[in-house]
């Protein structure tokens, strides 16, 4: 009886999920074809910020590596993601500083397999730092990747024959489309969903609960850490090489810590260690950081002139940040997760209560 | 008490230094197959250090440990702890260490890992992988069956912070009987219990042994529980081994009550 209940909740599950997919999908099907330019862009963001997010997550919140070198792995992602879609001839008249390197020159593949080299470029990177920094931990850990990600920075910055400097890439084609970018976030979401609900998922909370009793327990904690961390960085890749097709402009100067900051944010704010936060996160950081630039519109109070203050959205927001610390420390989702059952539970509960009352 | 079988477990000489401090010294001991046998000593004998020697987390400064599996009989000193325990030795904390943001299940199914065979990959392609997808289903579900015998089923899915005092011990237990181990150490298993659980515990900790196929070394200070259920007993007092015997010998040894109750006491 009780198994049959279950399999049939089971199916219910099921069905939502491919029903509310679907609606999902129509929705962006609507979006690209009647909303403008820059709605769509933020549409965009919002899914690679997500993508950005979930990586960060799996490192920072569910193995609690606390690490602040994820712009690092994405400039990577980026730069690998550029250099594979430009044309030779594009190429040849970008680097006006010094010539490309022959070996580059000439090299050029599809989209969607510049974007998986972008992952991959990103996670081999990741791994070689991992393997001597993630022998720290804690406070120190964050302090190590973020001069890794600093690294990364000015060797893009100098090495001019591969990366043009600090000139940057333009004209990148605007591969990333709301289909692309969605497209992509459900294939991470789907991954991180089924490593966060195997045993191996198990076993990364386990690491960043208590990495002592893990040990005992039989579990090379270093090598999970090592993964989570590797893992997490394609994620990284990922989402910077969507960013660049994206933007179609990347230079050194857009993976400064400020974009490491901004996916602590979502992260943080979403709720540490929680998928559904992360999405959260992405929605609510994304949108508030493009519709808190109001605040820095000329605006004018009773015949007050008062003029635009650039950087102000970004006071108030910091100020909403510190409101979010104070009052609901684990974030939007705490450690929670969305699930059906959860969503079906907390309605029933609400009609008990109606008719209670 | 049953026969003592051959020794699984043996300290060779064993000496750990922390600068100028032996918190060790020369300790030599067995423990036989099937055997429960007792650490025990006054605070601060190096008792939990011992532990923390055998499971991995420290190498001693001289000397070494020998263990005997079905494998065959190794040396596990200078292993890391995590192929201490893939070679069947597991253990409990005295202050427990659960996952605590976990639940009981999760936590125990931690513990399955060390003997689980498919891939984390595999895992995100289980239609490729259908054997890597059996196998957690089957862990999952001998996790539930081990947490019905240690009677924590009602726990299965409550996060293990939130479990009753006792109930977290068990839990610590279940988890590290999920690795299957051939040996199992436990470190002041009846900490903070009333005298009617620890009298509970003397039953558990055999019929653990018995259903399990253990071998069980326990560090305890309630003398009612070390020596109504430990068939041998080793004394440390200040890192140095002063006696050893069945718990009868271990209750009338001089050195014992002088290490515990001081030198008149002995005297008296």
């Amino acid at each position: 009886m009780k198994c049959a209940a279950q399999s049939s909740d089971k199916f219910r599950n099921g069905c939502l999920t491919l029903l509310s997919a679907a609606a999902f999908a129509a929705l962006i099907w609507w979006a690209a074809s009647s909303l403008d330019g820059y709605k769509l862009r933020i549409i965009n963001l919002i899914a690679i910020n997500a993508i950005l997010g979930l990586s960060l997550n799996l490192i920072y919140g569910m193995t609690g590596m606390f690490s602040l070198g994820h712009a690092g792995f994405m400039a990577i992602g980026a730069y690998v993601s550029a250099l594979l879609i430009l044309s030779p001839e594009q190429k040849t008249t970008m680097w006006i500083l010094k010539p490309i390197t022959p070996l580059l020159l000439n090299i050029h593949a599809p989209f969607v397999v510049s974007l998986i080299a972008a992952g991959l470029a990103a996670a081999i990177f990741g791994c070689l730092i991992a393997l001597p920094v993630l022998r720290l931990g804690g406070d120190y850990l964050g302090i190590a990747t973020l001069g890794f990600s600093e690294i990364i920075r000015i060797l893009i910055t100098n090495l001019t024959p591969i990366t043009n400097g600090s000139l940057g890439l333009k004209g990148i084609p605007a591969h990333t489309n709301i289909w692309m970018s969605y497209g992509c976030l459900a294939v991470v979401l789907v991954c991180v969903v089924r490593i966060m609900n195997s045993n191996f998922g198990n076993v990364l909370r386990a690491v960043r609960d208590d990495e002592i009793a893990a040990r005992t327990m039989g579990i090379d904690t270093f090598r999970a850490r090592v993964l989570a961390f590797t893992i997490g960085c394609f994620g990284g890749g990922l989402g910077g090489a969507l960013m660049g097709n994206l933007i179609t402009t990347i230079d050194p100067k857009m993976f400064m810590i400020t974009q490491t900051y901004n996916l602590l944010m979502i992260v943080v704010v979403g709720g540490l260690g929680s998928i559904t936060g992360s999405i959260v996160g992405a929605v609510v950081v994304t949108t508030m950081l493009e519709w808190l630039r109001i605040v820095e519109n000329p605006v004018s109070i009773g015949g007050f002139e008062i003029p635009g203050i650039p950087g102000m959205r970004m006071v108030i927001f910091s100020l909403l940040l510190i409101v979010v610390i104070i009052f609901r420390r684990e974030g939007i989702m705490g450690m929670r997760e969305f699930s059906w059952s959860w969503f079906f539970r907390t309605g029933s509960r609400g009609t008990e209560g109606g008719g209670q009352g | 008490m049953t026969s003592a079988g051959a020794p699984v477990l043996s300290l060779h000489g064993v000496t750990i230094r922390f600068g100028g401090l032996v918190a060790v010294s020369e300790l030599s001991m067995t423990v036989p197959e099937g055997g429960i046998v007792g650490l025990i000593g006054p605070n601060g004998a190096g008792k939990t250090t011992a532990f923390n020697i055998i499971t991995g987390f420290y190498k001693p400064t001289s000397g070494y440990v020998e263990f005997r599996s079905p494998e065959g009989t190794r040396r596990i000193t200078g292993l890391p702890p995590h192929k201490v325990c893939e070679a069947g030795l597991a253990r409990t904390f005295q202050n427990i260490r659960l996952f605590q943001n976990e639940t009981s299940i999760e936590n125990v199914m931690v513990g399955a890992y060390v003997r689980q065979r498919g891939r984390w990959w595999q895992r995100m392609i289980p239609l490729l992988f259908p054997g890597a997808a059996r196998e957690e289903e089957e862990i999952r579900s001998n996790a539930l069956a081990l947490l019905c015998r240690l009677g924590l089923e009602r726990y299965a899915h409550s996060k293990a912070a939130s479990l009753p005092y006792g109930a977290q011990r068990r839990l610590e237990i279940a988890r590290a009987l999920a690795t299957r181990p051939s040996f199992l150490l436990l470190d002041e298993p009846a900490a903070g219990m009333n005298p009617q659980e620890s009298a509970e515990l003397l039953g558990f900790i055999r019929r653990l042994r018995d259903d399990f196929n253990l071998t069980i070394l326990l560090i305890e200070h309630d003398m009612k529980v070390v020596m109504g259920v430990c068939e041998h007993i080793w004394v440390l007092d200040q890192g140095a081994l002063i006696a050893n015997g069945a718990p009868d010998e271990i209750r009338a040894d001089h050195r014992v009550i002088e290490a515990y109750l001081g030198k008149d006491a002995a005297d008296a």
